[in-house]
């Protein structure tokens, strides 16, 4: 008896793990990066002053939600989570190491430019541009556009 | 079964005069003398520009080339359409492998006219049906351009194409059909220098429709949808409708799309995705005037309805 308690509590602790619905997960995952990025690509057109407290605070926005992504990239996609409203390529689960290669340099990237605490636009549009080029190269391999 | 015979000799002799002039009009036809006139020396330094603007690298450059490496033009990527695997060639400047014995002529014929030296047709997966609108000196300084990119051995495997498809003579009458130099919007005299200069760079070099416009049963596009979006040829996704109305890029600014094309990032804090990543890579490269005409043009153009089927809502 004690043996099955302690395997049902088991299961409900892995169950924890996972996600009830990955597809949403990831997405608000990813919405709320894209609306990081769009805050501070507005620093980089010159629509928003430049304020190096503001910049950094959303550069460490950004690398917490990189964190977020990279400690759970196996529950936001288990397997099977490649159909339905989703626009993940089918190609990340035939390529999980190659896919988990793009994000870990992606974090690499965005702690880089957090760490660098830019203190004027130039040098953090530098960081910003190779966390923008991150971007493409994930979304170019791993996301279909949907209409 | 004497009228059966004539019958069987009509449609013989029919046949053959088809055939005949099926042949005769698949015929590969060069440039004309008053064409090549206007090729002109050719500026290395311009034909920079007209490299990233045609986007030679996106096909040509060696599957997942990064950085420099995308400047060795070895081909081998492998486009796979519903026609077959397009596999575009090397054409880097190796003097067997590639075409750097090819001269301005050459190069003018084959981004013009769709024709090998050698006198073959293109398959319009190289998309000479846009580049067929762009100035013979353009031809010139690209030519100038890529000489002094490396040579890279090596040939790129063959096409494998499927029946019909196969039968390479066949898209002279495609030719027919499609290729023309005239340009697909036209504009009202007084139209601003950008949108004119946008409509250069969007339809002839840039070959933007090649991808946004949906194709009819013979893989022509449709001109009465022009840049409507399409089902995408390559995989199960799809190009986004850009051109001026909803559903396209009616609530970008000027500003959102030279922006886009410099960085990758939509208004809507998106980013950049699929074939259109090397696309914007290329774009970036060019003139900050440029990419303000490409978005001046595209805020011009008129509105469709998106070429492609709404999405599916979650099974």
């Amino acid at each position: 008896m004690r043996k099955l308690i302690l395997a049902i509590s088991m299961l409900a602790f892995a169950g924890s793990a996972a996600f009830a619905d990955p597809i949403q997960e990831r997405q608000a995952i990813m919405k709320e990066r894209g609306k990081i990025a769009g805050q501070l690509s507005k620093v980089v057109k010159g629509e928003t002053p430049y304020d190096a407290a503001a910049v950094l605070a959303a550069l460490k926005a950004l690398e917490a939600n990189a964190e977020k992504f990279h400690a759970n990239v196996d529950t936001l996609f288990p397997a099977g989570s490649d159909t339905g409203d989703t626009t993940a390529a089918p190609k990340i689960w035939d390529d999980m190491a190659g896919f988990k290669a793009v994000e870990e340099k992606y974090l690499a990237d965005v702690k880089a430019a957090a760490a660098a605490a830019p203190a004027d636009v130039d040098a953090f549009k530098a960081g910003f541009n190779t966390i923008g080029g991150d971007c493409g190269t994930c979304h170019k391999t791993y996301r279909i556009k949907k209409g | 079964m004497r009228l059966l015979k004539k019958l069987v000799g009509a449609a013989l002799v029919l046949g053959v005069a088809g055939a005949v002039a099926a042949w005769f009009l698949s015929a590969p036809v060069r440039l004309d003398s008053e064409a090549l006139a206007q090729l002109g020396p050719g500026d290395a330094a311009r034909g920079k520009r007209i490299f990233y603007a045609g986007g030679c690298t996106s096909c040509h450059a060696k599957p997942g080339s990064q950085g420099d490496a995308r400047l060795q033009l070895a081909g081998g990527l492998e486009l796979k359409t519903p026609f077959g695997i397009f596999v575009p060639p090397n054409i880097s400047q190796d003097a067997t492998d590639g075409i750097g014995g090819w001269s301005v002529e050459d190069l003018a014929n084959a981004m013009l006219k769709g024709v090998s030296p050698s006198g073959e047709h293109f398959y319009p997966a190289f998309p000479y049906a846009s580049y067929a609108r762009m100035k013979p000196a353009d031809i010139a300084d690209l030519h100038a351009f890529l000489k002094t990119l490396p040579a890279v051995a090596g040939k790129a495997p063959p096409n494998s194409l499927g029946f019909p498809f196969n039968i390479r003579r066949s898209i002279g009458l495609w030719k027919r059909l499609y290729l023309s130099d005239q340009p697909v919007v036209s504009f009202p005299d007084g139209t601003p220098d950008p949108v004119m200069a946008g409509r250069y760079l969007v339809e002839g070099p840039g070959h933007c429709g090649e991808c946004h416009t949906p194709r009819d049963f013979a893989g022509g596009t449709r001109k009465s949808e022009w840049l409507a979006g399409a089902t995408a040829a390559e995989g199960s996704g799809i190009v986004p409708n850009i051109t001026s109305g909803e559903g396209g890029l009616g609530d970008w600014s000027e500003a959102d799309i030279a922006y886009f094309l410099e960085t990758g990032f939509t208004p809507d804090f998106d980013s950049v995705s699929g074939a259109m990543v090397d696309v914007q890579r290329n774009m970036a490269e060019l003139a900050p005037n440029d990419r303000a005409a490409i978005a001046a043009y595209l805020k011009a153009i008129p509105p469709h309805p998106n070429g492609y089927p709404p999405r599916k809502p979650a099974n």
